[in-house]
């Protein structure tokens, strides 16, 4: 009790709590920029955490990344961009929401259920992380393997309209995440000599291709008409927020779930999460037509998700220094520096330095509803401009964010080339969401197969042997025959009546 | 209009080709080019060396990951840079190794050298309930069951794949006898080995620190001339083996070639100084870096020898093209 006690007191100085509101306030800044990702957040944070204590340290790195990967929410609702991968799963819905004169309503669902979504994750990983560190650790190419294909599966469920175009929408999806050297062989494909495509196609200059300049394109063809929309005032955000607590618990609950199970695994993070998360929101959802549309469950459900995973990752960092995402690849580096090696002493030797960070934790996330409040008051100030106005600023958006992941102009082609292939896309009808996830899992689902498959010289019974890839082979093989097996069997029922 | 446009242009590029020197050097903001990516090892390295180097040259130094390709992306984007001191890049030891691999045609002697910053050696890791309490024991078995165990580390024809082969190739065994799983890095290559996925990991010892420490994984010989400052308890390979072979992955800083003598000078100076400094010397202990200082010329050298020594296994091992 004295650890925690002691701990809770290492937090409450003034240099610790000026540092958080401070590094919120920037992880705020860059995750509503699109292109610039909550880890670049902070690996632009450490350099400045090598003249700091320990605890201001680590403090400003939670709450910079808990704020950035809500922050990605916004330029996702207002302007169809995700401000990082995290956000892509819903952007869709978010955007029609705003299309339907919602944008504060859903920004407020994102503000509320991502601090909610922050804070489970931070009691799983008080109350288990030594526990559930070593079941992340055991997982395998064999195990992620399935996971991969599983989330593959989500796109049958997120797809809306003809299962045949989604195919081809998904199948674009890997077929981009193949480009390049970065696959198991180390041999170079579809490069064409270049050294640009040697580094494969950015996943970031593609997603606000498809989404963002795809609709700045569109806006174009029809001549930037204004919405004939209002955007309706959120009012009392306790009392909307009431409102949606009470009549989305279960999705919220199964998102936080969710996310903190991905979150934790190492091969996995917030993205992957999120998209698991929409897809099973759809799936046993009471309305799944309304999905899509602008319904505000989905969000809910991979809006808590995405931050869960975000206190999930440091599960495996804390306990083995082994990183649970991007970001905590980066700060595993700073724990170092700082003289906290991670590792299961750290719990023993040092437990109140771990309660600080588990209080910074919560901190960060309560911290992140005003201050996501005045982000979200901010933002939606944006949608009063009129469209002519608006979309020449979304169309610089584009290109500085695009500019900004890799500092390169080959980013700009890039997001220019996929907007064109976005507009297109939607004019035939081709759902954009399956491609994208397929580029996000293509790399993953290859790496785990092939790996695997080096492992195991060849024997693919390989992937049944061991007793969690065998049970996640099994309910993959079962999401994807139970669709086939039900249809026919209504079909034979037709016939026979 | 047009004219004014004329003008500008022409006064642009004048500015450009106005030759660097080394007169008001620097005079306005330096960036440099890390070709890996965000959070790794190497971008920790590049962060503080170009905050100590900011503080030592009086203007921003701005890191710039430009990564993919396995590092040819960002290796290239700093060889193709003016060489007017004011884009630099950290060089790691990709670029002995990926021309051989005929990746690209860049080689050390693409670029004018100007500091070797750290250098890590390879390591053999094992799962700590591993029967084995030698290297030697791990060979042996090897030895009787080729093919029986994987090893990760990194990606195909990575460093520490050339560790491993190399390491096998020095004691007359079949590089092919432990089949190279790839991975995308040390991290989830050692967090595959806890899983039971691989055998042996040859990666460096400050990458699998945490888990030596948390009991997970033990090293049984790094792959130096000397024991390691972090872990002195660990056997050089040559200790438990007898081999002679030496690998590790180091980094220096570099600018593009052609880079006048004034400003190579300069910056020599201002890089001993910042590898000379406290904060950096804290930093790699605290990160377990080992430390290697060479200036220009000298890392040329060592960067020449390295990439004939490299050249030479890549080919025995049939990682070369």
């Amino acid at each position: 009790m004295d650890a925690i006690e002691a701990g809770i007191a290492m937090v409450m100085r003034w240099d610790v709590i000026l540092t958080i509101l401070a590094a919120s306030a920037f992880g705020m800044v860059v995750g509503a920029i699109p292109g610039l990702t909550a880890t670049m957040a902070i690996a632009l944070l450490v350099p400045i955490t090598f003249f700091m204590e320990p605890l201001p340290a680590v403090g400003a790195m939670i709450a910079c990344s808990a704020m950035a990967i809500f922050a990605g929410d916004i330029p996702s609702t207002l302007m169809r961009m995700p401000g990082t991968p995290a956000s892509a799963a819903y952007t869709e819905e978010c955007y029609a929401m705003t299309r339907k004169g919602q944008a504060e309503v859903a920004l407020g669902a994102n503000v509320l259920f991502s601090a909610l979504g922050g804070l489970f994750g931070t009691f799983i990983l008080i109350l288990a992380a030594p526990l559930l560190a070593e079941v992340a650790l055991g997982f395998s190419s064999f195990e992620y393997f399935w996971l991969a294909l599983l989330g593959l599966a989500c796109a049958i469920f997120i797809g809306a309209g003809s299962p045949v175009k989604g195919l081809i929408s998904l199948l674009l999806g890997l077929f981009i995440a193949q480009v390049g050297i970065d696959n198991p062989g180390g041999l170079p494909r579809f490069t064409f000599g270049s050294t640009e495509l040697l580094g494969g196609i950015d996943f970031i200059p593609a997603m606000i291709g498809l989404f963002a300049m795809s609709e700045v394109i569109r806006t174009m063809a029809t001549g930037a008409r204004d919405w004939n929309v209002k955007q309706v005032s959120m009012g009392n955000p306790l009392k909307g927020w009431g409102t949606m607590f009470v009549k989305y618990w279960p999705q919220q609950i199964r998102g936080n779930l969710t996310g903190t199970a991905i979150g934790i695994l190492p091969g996995a993070g917030a993205d992957i999460a999120a998209w698991v998360s929409y897809a099973t929101s759809r799936k046993f959802s009471k309305q799944p037509e309304k999905f899509g549309t602008g319904h505000v469950e989905g969000i809910i459900e991979s809006t808590s998700s995405n931050n869960a995973a975000l206190a999930g990752a440091w599960v495996p960092a804390l306990v083995f220094g082994i990183p649970g995402d991007s970001i905590t690849a980066v700060v595993i580096g700073v724990l170092y520096l700082k003289g906290l090696n991670p590792g299961p002493m750290l719990f023993v030797n040092n437990p109140q330095t771990i309660y600080a960070v588990f209080t910074i934790f919560i901190l960060a996330n309560l911290l992140m509803i005003p201050l996501g409040l005045l982000a979200l008051k901010a933002g939606t100030a944006l949608l009063r401009f009129p469209r002519r106005i608006l979309i020449p600023i979304i169309l610089m958006f584009c290109i500085v964010g695009s500019y900004a992941v890799n500092n390169s102009p080959y980013g700009v082609v890039l997001m220019l080339v996929f907007g064109v292939l976005g507009f297109l896309m939607e004019e035939h009808e081709i759902p954009i969401a399956p491609c994208v996830l397929g580029i996000v899992l293509g790399k993953l689902l290859e790496e785990s197969f092939v790996t695997s498959m080096i492992k195991a010289d060849g024997d693919l019974l390989a992937f049944f042997e061991r007793p969690i890839s065998g049970t996640l082979g099994a309910l993959t093989i079962l999401v994807f025959v139970w669709p086939i097996w039900s249809s026919l069997r209504a079909r034979r029922q037709r016939r026979a009546a | 209009m047009r004219r004014l446009l004329a003008a500008g242009l022409a006064l642009a590029f004048s500015a450009l080709a106005a030759p660097a020197s080394a007169a008001g050097y620097p005079d306005r903001p330096i960036t440099m080019i890390v070709p890996w990516g965000a959070g790794g090892g190497t971008d920790a390295v590049a962060r503080i060396v170009a905050s100590l180097l900011e503080r030592d040259l009086g203007q921003p130094v701005a890191v710039v990951n430009r990564t993919g390709g396995q590092g040819v992306v960002g290796h290239q984007a700093i060889a193709d840079a003016t060489p007017d001191g004011y884009t630099l890049g950290l060089i790691t030891v990709e670029i002995a190794m990926m021309h051989w691999a005929g990746l690209t045609p860049l080689t050390p002697a693409s670029y004018t050298p100007l500091a070797l910053m750290n250098e890590d050696p390879a390591g053999v890791q094992v799962r700590t309930d591993a029967p084995y309490k030698t290297a030697q024991e791990l060979l042996d078995d090897i030895k009787k069951n080729p093919g029986k165990f994987k090893a990760s580390g990194t990606g195909q024809g990575g460093i520490w794949h050339l560790a491993l082969a190399g390491m096998l190739s020095s004691l007359k065994m079949d590089p092919a006898s432990v089949p190279w799983v790839p991975s995308n890095g040390a991290a989830p290559g050692l967090q595959d080995l806890v899983a039971g996925g691989v055998q042996v990991v040859t990666c460096s010892l400050p990458e699998a620190r945490s888990l030596i420490d948390a009991g997970r994984v033990k090293s049984l010989a790094i792959m130096s001339p000397e024991r390691s400052k972090l872990m002195p308890n660990i056997p050089t390979l040559k200790e438990a083996t007898g081999s002679d072979w030496a690998i590790g992955a180091w980094r220096g800083v570099a600018a593009p070639k052609g880079l006048p003598a004034d400003v190579s000078t300069k910056l020599q100076a201002a890089l001993k100084k910042v590898y000379e400094s406290k904060e950096y010397q804290d930093f790699l202990s605290g990160r377990g870096f080992g430390g290697k200082y060479a200036d220009g010329p000298g890392f040329g050298a060592f960067m020449a020898a390295a990439d004939a020594s490299l050249g030479k296994v890549m080919k025995e091992v049939g990682l070369a093209k």
